[in-house]
């Protein structure tokens, strides 16, 4: 039983009291995710994701239903996780940002040492241990977030569209290294996301998301092989014809998404 | 060939000694202003002191320059400037242990916790307004004549502006940083020391360089009453003997130390936000 999932999500919902009026974010989410698996998450602005994304965190409460994350060490962090954004501490060094998890549970400062100066080399960080981030580019800030989540050694990885930000040629630069670094130990992540070609490049599975109130539409296989080439992978055939199914399940919730922002009101 | 660079290499020397080919002299605008921010306080003294030589200012309220700078350095040499200098100095420095400090960790604790801002908000916006040289009798009746109302006025006047600066320092934090820490599971006190100090520092400093301003004038006030030592009581004893030089020094020694401190807080902020982009 334990090892059929790493994260067991069971009818999730989330409300939020805004202006005397009730919102669901989250509504009846049942997930499960096997170890060693890229879980995507992929649904319209707005649609709640991350509001998901927050309660496996333990960022917020749910209003109802459970999370579960197996355990399969003591004392190893349950999740770390790669916001959108800028996140990582300004008045940290690369380094120091990148040994937050660690230092903040007090490892062995050679153990720390190892374990960041391996981090930082995946992430082709080593040059710029000592910067601050003020003195890094955007792609270079999203690394240093990603060596921090990985440092800690988290039973899951989340991931909160953590490339949105960069533009386009950075962003499948990242999405290599992040595959690459992943396929090391092959930790099971939870990944969010709006872009369909990034669900598919990276995910083994990917839920589809309905906007107002975000339920699961639909969960879909993605059957490519890993490792991935991203370049590669979307010069195939069978990468089109999946990213065009999935577009199929979200347009009508982009397009349910917009509407209701019409009638209230608010920008897209 | 050989003549042309002969004439570059000229060019370059002239270039360094600010000399540019067919104007003549010139200096940047940069050196040019340091150069006018240094001479025109001189040109000031230089005519003060001349008014003052010619009768057309009153000496007995305006002396000239260079008597003022005789009583100093007569008040120097027998060693009554330095004694009233560190009795401030001492004054001043256990005022910001006892005032500042606690507003640093009230500040920061304020910024994260909503239950305390809500407490103490209202208490600290009412006091704020009352003018500190009001409460001095209220000071000197609570703790009598001696060193400790000379502390806590100082001490008064630096809490207000360390913490108000250290809640909006903390308030000013993106939200990120907090969940970050949060989802890295952070304690209450690493939480802290990792993420409300060092983010708040920016504000804190500005808040620590009011509050020597503000303790600076509170202790020359609190000396000019019921104190034997100090610059403010150096100040106010010479009213009383009618030794205007002297009061024109003690003026200038907490001009000079409001600018050596500004000058250290600087330097101090460099050193401990190097991650603030330079300005």
């Amino acid at each position: 039983m334990t090892d059929k999932f790493k994260i067991r999500i069971r009818n999730l919902r989330k409300e939020f009291r805004s202006g005397g009026r009730t919102v669901i974010a989250v509504d009846d989410v049942s997930i499960d995710i096997a170890p060693g698996s890229f879980f995507m998450i992929v649904g319209p602005s707005g649609c709640g994701k991350t509001s998901l994304l927050r309660m496996v965190a333990g960022l917020d409460a749910p209003t109802s239903g459970s999370i579960a994350i197996t355990d399969s060490a003591p004392g190893r962090p349950e999740n770390a996780m790669v916001f959108q954004g800028e996140s990582i501490f300004p008045w940290m060094s690369v380094w120091d940002n990148a040994a937050y998890g660690l230092t903040l549970r007090g490892r062995p400062k050679a153990k720390i040492k190892e374990v960041v100066d391996h981090y930082l080399d995946r992430t082709g960080l080593t040059k710029f241990a000592h910067a601050y981030p003020h003195q890094l580019s955007g792609g270079m800030k999203q690394r240093v977030s990603i060596a921090r989540a990985f440092a800690n050694d988290p039973e899951v990885l989340l991931m909160d569209e953590p490339f949105s930000a960069l533009d386009e040629q950075n962003k499948t630069l990242l999405q290599e290294e992040l595959l690459r670094i992943w396929e090391e130990h092959k930790k099971t992540v939870l990944f969010i996301t709006h872009s369909v070609d990034e669900a598919v490049t990276l995910g083994d599975r990917i839920m589809v998301m309905t906007a107002h109130p975000g339920r699961s539409k639909a969960i879909i296989d993605v059957p490519f092989e890993r490792p991935r080439s991203v370049l590669e992978l979307r010069a195939q055939p069978e990468y089109g014809a999946l990213v065009y199914r999935i577009w199929e399940q979200l347009r009508e919730e982009v397009q349910l998404a917009r509407s209701e922002a019409e009638k209230v009101g608010v920008a897209t | 060939m050989n003549t042309r660079q002969d004439w570059r290499t000229r060019a370059k020397v002239a270039a360094s000694w600010g000399l540019d080919r067919g104007e003549g002299f010139r200096l940047s605008p940069a050196r040019r202003d340091r150069l006018i921010s240094v001479v025109s306080p001189m040109l000031l003294l230089a005519l003060w002191e001349a008014c003052a030589r010619a009768g057309v200012f009153d000496v007995r309220f305006f002396p000239a320059p260079t008597t003022i700078l005789t009583t100093l350095l007569h008040l120097a040499g027998s060693g009554e400037l330095w004694t009233h200098t560190w009795a401030s100095l001492q004054r001043l420095f256990w005022g910001f242990l006892v005032g500042g400090v606690p507003a640093l960790f009230m500040g920061i604790a304020m910024g994260l916790s909503r239950p305390l801002r809500a407490a103490i908000d209202p208490l600290i916006a009412a006091t704020y307004p009352i003018p500190k040289s009001a409460i001095l009798p209220l000071i000197l009746l609570i703790f009598g004549l001696g060193e400790a109302s000379k502390i806590a006025m100082v001490a008064i006047g630096m809490f207000y502006p360390i913490c108000i600066n250290a809640v909006t320092g903390v308030l000013e934090i993106n939200k990120i940083y907090l969940d970050v820490a949060k989802n890295f599971r952070a304690s209450r006190w690493q939480m802290f020391r990792t993420v409300a100090l060092p983010g708040a520092l920016p504000f804190i400093m500005s808040g620590v360089k009011l509050g020597v301003g503000m303790g600076l004038i509170l202790i020359a006030i609190a000396e000019m009453i019921g104190a034997k030592s100090g610059l403010g009581y150096m100040i106010w004893n010479a009213w009383e003997i009618l030794s205007v030089e002297t009061m024109y020094v003690g003026l200038l020694t907490i001009a000079v130390i409001g600018y050596v401190f500004s000058l250290a807080i600087n330097e101090l902020e460099r050193w401990i936000i190097p991650w603030k982009a330079e300005r």
